[in-house]
Order: C-alpha cells, then structure tokens, then sequence
C-alpha cells in the first residue's frame, strides 16, 4: 500500500509537487491523471526512493520513503517514462542482470516466467537495440514485475504505443493489480476511467480532485461538447440549436460542422437530431467531442469553487 | 558485495563490446610493441645485444605508465556519465543498490579491465628475459608492475568519481585527463622550485611514487597508502556525487 501526507517537492522556487496526500491501498489501482509538467513523475520518483521530498512523508510497503529508501525499493516496481534500457544487451541478459541486482533465487527461471506473463519468451535473445517501442514497453514492465512487487508504479505505460500494444499492456497492468497495489500516471481520461478503480487528478502539483471513475464521469456529465456534421451549409441552423432550453456555447467550426454543449445534467441530443431533420438538413454526425484535460480541470475545478460558493451560504 | 560484484561484471563484460575500449587496447599494444621492437634494433645494433642487463621498466614500464594516464580517462568517462544520459541512471536508483556498491561495482569493472590489459603487456618483459643473459631482474619487474596497478586503481577511481559528476561523458573524459595529468606530473614540480618544503609536492605526484619507488623496487608503506587514498578519495568523490544527483 501506499500512504502519502502532505508531500511537496520544490525545484529551486518552483513546486513541482504542492502538499498533496493521498492512499492506495492493496488490490486497488490509482490512476494519476494529469497534463505534462503537474507533478506525477515527480511524486513517483519520490515514492520509488529515487529522489527525496523537500517536505511530507510517504510510507510505501509499510515503509518510509526517506529513511528506509532500501527497503522501499525492495517491494517496489517501477516503470519509468522513458523506459530506460541497455541497449546493447539482449532482453534475457538485461533482466537476469536486474534479477541479479534484487538477488532474486533462481534468476533465471524467474526471469522466463516473467517474460511468459508479458509475452516476449520468444524474444529473449534479441537484443534490445532492435525491439520495437512496444516490446521495449514490456521489457520495461517485465523489469518492474521481477521481484513480484508488493507495489507497482508506472509512469505513462502505455504512451507511444499502437492501440494493440496499449491493449496488450492495459490487459497485463490489470492482471497484475488484482493482488497489487497499482499506481499508474497517464494524460488521457479515457485510461483511467478503463484501468483504475479510483483517479487522482494533479494540476500544477496539487489534487484537484479524487474520485471513481463513475463519480468523475457523473461530475463531468454535461461538460462534454458535442460536434454535430450536416451536409452542406448550416445557414441559421446554430441559431436555432442556440434556442433549444440547455444547449449552451453553440460554435460553428468549418462547413457544416456546429459544435454545442449541454447544461449540465442534460442531455438534449434527441431534440437537436429532430430539430436538425425539421429543418430540412441531411443529419451525418453527431457525437461527443473528448474534453481536453484543460477542460477537465475547469469543469471539476469550477465545480469545486461553486459547491464552496453554495456552502459558504 | 553481490551488488557490487554484479555491477562489475556487467562493466566488465561491457568493455568487450566497446570500441572505445578496442581502440584504446590496439592503441596501447601498437606504441607498446612499436617501441619494444625499436629498443631491442638499437640494442643489438649500439652496444651490442647481449652485454648489459635492461631494465624492463626503462623499455615498456615507464611508457605503459604514460599510455595509461592518457587512456584510462577514456575507459572511466561513460561509467556513470552515460547512465544519466541513456535515462537507465533511474533504474539503478531505484533498484535495492546503495549508491556505494554502485560506484565500488563500476570501478571494480573498470579495474578487471586494466588489469587484464596489464597483464598481456606483461608478454614484452618475458620477451626480454628470454633475450638477455642472465634474464632481466624479475622482482624490480614485478615492483614496477604492482606500481602501475595500483596507480590504475587510483586514476580509474578519479575517473569513476568525475564521470558521476557529468551528465556529458566526453566532458568527464577531458575534464579526467586534466586530473591526471596534474596528480601525474604538474603537482610535483614545486618540488623543484620551491628552495625548501617542496616534499609535500613531491609524495602529492603519483608519477613520483610510481618512478621513483615503485620502478626502483624501493617501495615503502607510504607509497602504498598514497595510492589507495586516492582510490579511497575517487570511490568516495563518486558515491557523494550520485548522492547529489538525487537532491536535485
């Protein structure tokens, strides 16, 4: 498990990581979900005993961070966000050197076993020079499953590779965090919602938020855009959508595309298609458009900042 | 220990697949044999072949001393310096490795290395033995080669210690070179000039302890504790600096 108090981390005058505190606990995974630069490599650098805090504690595997870094590394694998790997060593001789480093018993069959759970057995003579990203992805979550980790931490897991290799690799993160306790940063909403059991949002070094992937969504139900596509002009049919009751923010963006979003805790797409085919244009399209994770962070931040509004009342 | 050890093998192993190390080996065999092949012509051609017993320090030793203090700066430079740079510093900093067994177990591979290309030099005072009645003199030999060990341990040791400190291995490299060029030579000459209190210069040059003792078989314990200080001092100038780099 993982038990984080009030932990900051200052480069120079800048906070990259500002008084958060969270848990995870075993068989649970957390997502970290943030945009570049908030401040999850950082909190995981210092979780996997890699780099002290400025100030705060943090107990990994019932131990503390600072003064038991050892022991910390011990039960923790890590999977770095530039996978760092030898290059010039083959994948069977890369991991019996880590397997050697943790003095693992019967290195080498361990080292076999741990590349038949993430599926490279048949490349373990290959150098890892030749790998591609996605292979090399494995070799990096092979590493950090040697020791058959009480925590895992893995900083974007899935980034640069294709969609059958994010797949594959989300496929081996969930099997492996069912006994585990998982914690894994990522960019994108939609990962987290699919892998973790619980999402800790981090914006310039603070939690913005914390919650289920069901609440997050609840919350964010409303605050997606919908891009709707006629065929030909859309002369006044913006106008009209605009008019609809809880329709809000109506853009045009290019020919015959609108975009528009709901009040939140509405869903009016039934009456925008009627509306649509009324007005005589050739519906083609309409779906929901990905919020941004800035627009993330607005709606739930914005949220926050009205549900302080309504209790101070 | 076991860390250390199997950082060192991994170091070890990784000369042989580097052709910065091949380069350096063929470079120091090349000026080595070249120059053994010249003294036994100017030998047999001068004073004639067989007359006076050489000292084998004065044909390869003194030279092999010199090509290490230019080589070895190029054998340490990546140790540490190119982890940081291939992003695999992380992973070693991470795994259950005190920053200690690191630096002992990089040096350690290093020091296998040199001394594995130590002992094949040791081919040119065998030749010369067979050579030359009655035989060269084999202790003074064997005190000159336990000079040049001990110095290599020193200077990879500075080596390992600066490469910690770059996150450039070429900047490690030069920057190396110039330590041991001043421990070698630049730091013994006040020892020259100053009219008197100049011998703490003189024991400070490395090049002092290794020609005039070691090449003399006229060791003592001094020049022994010097030289493993230094190897003490690298070890922990490097140990200090991968601390460092984890404060940042």
């Amino acid at each position: 498990m993982i038990r984080v108090n009030e932990l900051s981390k200052t480069y120079g005058l800048r906070k990259a990581v500002d008084n958060i505190s969270f848990e995870a606990r075993q068989g649970e995974i957390l997502g970290f979900l943030g945009p570049n630069g908030a401040g999850k490599t950082t909190t995981m650098r210092i979780l996997t005993g890699y780099m002290p805090p400025s100030s705060g504690e943090a107990i990994v595997a019932g131990y503390d961070v600072v003064n038991e870094s050892l022991e910390v590394r011990k039960r923790v694998g890590y999977l770095p966000e530039t996978v760092p790997l030898y290059t010039d060593m083959t994948v069977f001789d890369y991991l019996k050197f880590m397997a050697d480093l943790r003095h693992l018993p019967n290195s080498e069959e361990r080292v076999e076993e741990t590349l038949e759970m993430v599926g490279l057995l048949e490349r373990a003579e290959g150098y890892i020079g030749n790998l591609s990203k996605g292979m090399r992805q494995r070799v990096g979550l092979a590493q950090a499953l040697l020791h058959r980790p009480e925590v895992l931490i893995l900083d974007e897991p899935t980034i640069g590779l294709d969609p059958a290799q994010i797949i594959e690799v989300r496929n081996i993160i969930r099997e492996v965090g069912k006994e585990r306790t998982v914690m894994l940063s990522t960019h994108i909403l939609s990962e987290a919602q699919q892998l973790c059991d619980r999402i800790l949002i981090i914006n310039k070094g603070k939690i913005v938020a914390e919650d289920t992937p069901e609440n997050l969504q609840a919350r964010l139900t409303g605050a997606e855009r919908v891009l709707l596509r006629v065929r030909g002009e859309v002369s006044d049919l913006p106008e009209k959508i605009g008019r609809l009751n809880g329709v809000e923010n109506v853009q045009t963006k290019g020919e015959g595309i609108i975009e528009f979003q709901f009040a939140p805790g509405q869903d009016l797409r039934p009456e925008v298609a009627r509306l649509t085919i009324n007005e005589k244009h050739d519906l083609l399209e309409m779906r929901s458009v990905n919020l941004s994770l800035e627009e993330i962070f607005l709606q739930l931040t914005r949220e926050d900042v009205s549900l302080m509004e309504t209790q101070g009342e | 220990m076991r860390n250390i050890w199997t950082i060192a093998k991994r170091e070890f192993g990784n000369y042989f697949s580097s052709s910065i190390a091949y380069a350096i080996a063929f470079f120091v065999f090349v000026v080595l044999g070249g120059y053994f092949v010249a003294y036994l012509v100017y030998l047999s051609s001068s004073s004639g072949f067989m007359m006076d017993t050489p000292d084998s320090w004065q044909v390869t030793g003194g030279l092999l001393a010199t090509l290490l203090v230019f080589s070895l700066p190029f054998l340490t430079m990546r140790l540490v310096a190119d982890e940081v740079r291939m992003g695999t510093m992380e992973l070693l900093l991470t795994a259950p490795v005190r920053d200690y067994e690191l630096v002992i177990g990089k040096w350690l591979g290093a020091f296998l290395f040199v001394l594995l290309l130590i002992a094949i030099t040791l081919v040119f005072p065998f030749m010369l033995d067979q050579l030359v009645t009655p035989g060269i003199d084999q202790v003074l030999m064997l005190s000159g080669y336990l000079g040049l060990v001990l110095m290599s341990a020193a200077f990879l040791a500075i080596g390992v210690g600066i490469s910690a400190l770059f996150n450039n291995q070429f900047a490690a490299a030069f920057v190396t070179l110039l330590v041991l060029l001043f421990l070698w030579w630049f730091i013994g000459l006040p020892a020259f000039i100053l009219p008197s209190g100049g011998e703490i210069f003189r024991y400070l040059s490395v090049g002092n302890h290794v020609q005039d003792n070691f090449a003399t078989g006229s060791i003592n314990l001094s020049n022994i504790v010097y030289l493993l200080s230094l190897t003490g001092l690298g070890i922990a100038l490097g140990t200090t600096a991968v601390e460092m780099r984890r404060w940042r």
